[in-house]
């Protein structure tokens, strides 16, 4: 029990934990912003099932589970953008029906291909034991591409997200910025799975940028917050996990939603504070 | 000189035509009101002069170098924005976007363009407000500031004052009016508030039962699409 950080890092299954975990919370918590405000949140929740869905797949037929399940995914999440975007057939229903049938999928064949077992297990709920040399390389190369698109179209985001009409009118491709978030959160979903699993990867997109709105009141300050806080939360949550041996993906759900409460508390206090001063 | 031409435009909405045959054009420093009941087609319309619909028949066509990526639009306001974390300046910046084309980035001559129109309507003190934080009235300024950051020919402007205080609606139309003859930026307002767009206006298109009528605001009060809709 009495581990000291050293010791903690020179585990190599921890060090690629921290290699994956921080760039992936890094990008999820700056697509989360776009997504929480742009009602897209569910789009993540559906992408994960989709993901288990493929990742069951590739381990019946003994495929590299990353390799299946990035293109399943960004494919799915081209779907499932025109869905949300075409309100006539309901879209979160519509979601819920593809997300739902993705995760059954995966357990059926799942249990026909030998049941239930660790690695399945961990793509369910979270491993940090679950990471191999060549998922660590993929994830820092996918987190890298995401990351740099993100910085480069910053712009352009706030002015899809903020106002699409706005957008499309004086000539910005709306859709196609639409299409490049969906696709960045398809690549972010699939890696962070992999710590935090397939039930609890949303909570990593969705959780920074909500708590940072709790608080923050521009754009830019949202995103940087969300980012420095999903990073602080990961890290946290995997040395909690390492020495009170709890789920790391739940643990770090955990230390989101203190943050969130915390934020929310602040958030009111300071609301407080600026009716009494008027 | 036409900046904006419509040649005998029908279009539709979910395969219903909504308008039929409808040729105007409007000049330089123009501002036209257009009116209408709830589904005569003024959103459709708006959307063909803004090149997201396509017409079913006939064309629209930008004259006198005016490209797309040059209008200014304040649209509707969506729920999304209601609680959206920005602060006025990010948002009235990001209408300096489109002018960038593929650059990424803000360069000194956006930021001062913004500054230029957050003076312009006297919103400079809230520069660094959140834009969810604002009224009604002063989030519609914050967003004709970035519209005005967008263009310096044609606004366009669909049912601007909806919700908005008859005081807060008068002053938000007296600055639509400034911009129109002191800049002599073209206007063109979606509007279902007959009286000002008579008081404002130099030309009313009347959209109702697939006719229309187009002309001079002083033509327009003896017509008989006037009579029929200020009476009701």
């Amino acid at each position: 029990m009495n581990y000291s950080i050293q010791e903690i890092l020179s585990y190599s299954f921890m060090q690629r934990a921290l290699i994956v975990g921080i760039p992936v919370s890094l990008c999820a918590a700056l697509l989360g912003v776009s997504l929480v405000l742009k009602r897209y949140s569910m789009i993540g929740d559906g992408l994960s099932h989709v993901g288990f869905g493929a990742l069951a797949l590739a381990a019946a037929m003994n495929l590299m589970p990353l390799q299946v399940a990035v293109p399943v995914v960004i494919v799915s999440a081209f779907f499932l953008l025109r869905i949300s975007e075409n309100s006539k057939i309901h879209g979160d229903g519509a979601i819920a029906i593809v997300s739902s049938s993705a995760l059954a999928i995966g357990i059926v064949v799942t249990s026909l291909t030998g049941g239930l077992n660790t690695d399945m297990y961990s793509y369910l709920f979270g491993s940090i034991l679950a990471l191999s040399e060549k998922d660590v390389v993929l994830s820092l190369i996918l987190c890298f591409i995401v990351l740099f698109l993100y910085i480069f179209l910053y712009n352009k985001i706030f002015s899809v997200t903020f106002d699409e009409s706005f957008s499309l009118a004086t000539g910005t491709n709306a859709k196609a910025y639409n299409m490049v978030i969906a696709i960045l959160t398809a690549l972010t979903v699939v890696l962070g799975m992999q710590i935090m699993g397939t039930l609890l990867i949303s909570s990593l997109i969705i959780f920074p940028g909500l708590t940072a709105m709790r608080v923050f009141k521009s754009y830019k300050a949202v995103v940087i917050s969300a980012a420095v806080q999903s990073v602080l939360c990961v890290i946290t949550g995997l040395f909690v996990s390492f020495y009170a041996e709890t789920a790391t993906g739940a643990t770090v759900v955990c230390i989101n939603l203190v943050c969130f409460l915390v934020f929310s508390v602040i958030g009111g206090i300071s609301k407080l504070g600026f009716w009494k001063n008027k | 000189m036409a900046i904006l031409k419509c040649s005998d435009v029908t279009m539709s909405y979910e395969g219903v035509n909504v308008f039929e045959h409808l040729s105007f054009s409007i000049n330089k420093g123009d501002y036209l009101c257009i009116l209408g009941e709830n589904g005569s087609g003024k959103s459709t319309l708006m959307k063909g002069i803004l090149g997201l619909l396509k017409p079913t028949v006939g064309t629209i066509e930008y004259s006198d170098g005016l490209q797309q990526k040059q209008i200014g639009y304040l649209p509707q306001q969506s729920a999304i924005q209601r609680d959206f974390p920005a602060s006025v300046y990010e948002v009235v910046l990001s209408g300096t976007l489109a002018s960038r084309g593929l650059i990424p980035f803000y360069g000194k001559a956006e930021k001062a363009l913004a500054d230029k129109n957050l003076e312009r309507l006297s919103i400079s003190d809230l520069k660094h407000k959140c834009y969810r934080d604002l009224s009604g009235g002063q989030q519609q300024r914050v967003l004709l500031a970035r519209a005005l950051c967008a263009t310096k020919t044609l606004l366009l402007l669909d049912e601007p004052v909806t919700g908005l205080d008859p005081v807060v609606s008068s002053d938000f139309y007296s600055i639509i009016n400034e911009i129109n003859k002191n800049d002599s930026i073209t206007v063109i307002m979606v509007s279902h508030d007959v009286k000002t767009a008579i008081k404002n206006a130099t030309h009313i298109l009347h959209l109702e039962n697939k006719t229309c009528y187009f002309g001079k605001t002083s033509d327009y009060i003896k017509s008989s699409a006037a009579l029929q809709f200020m009476a009701v």
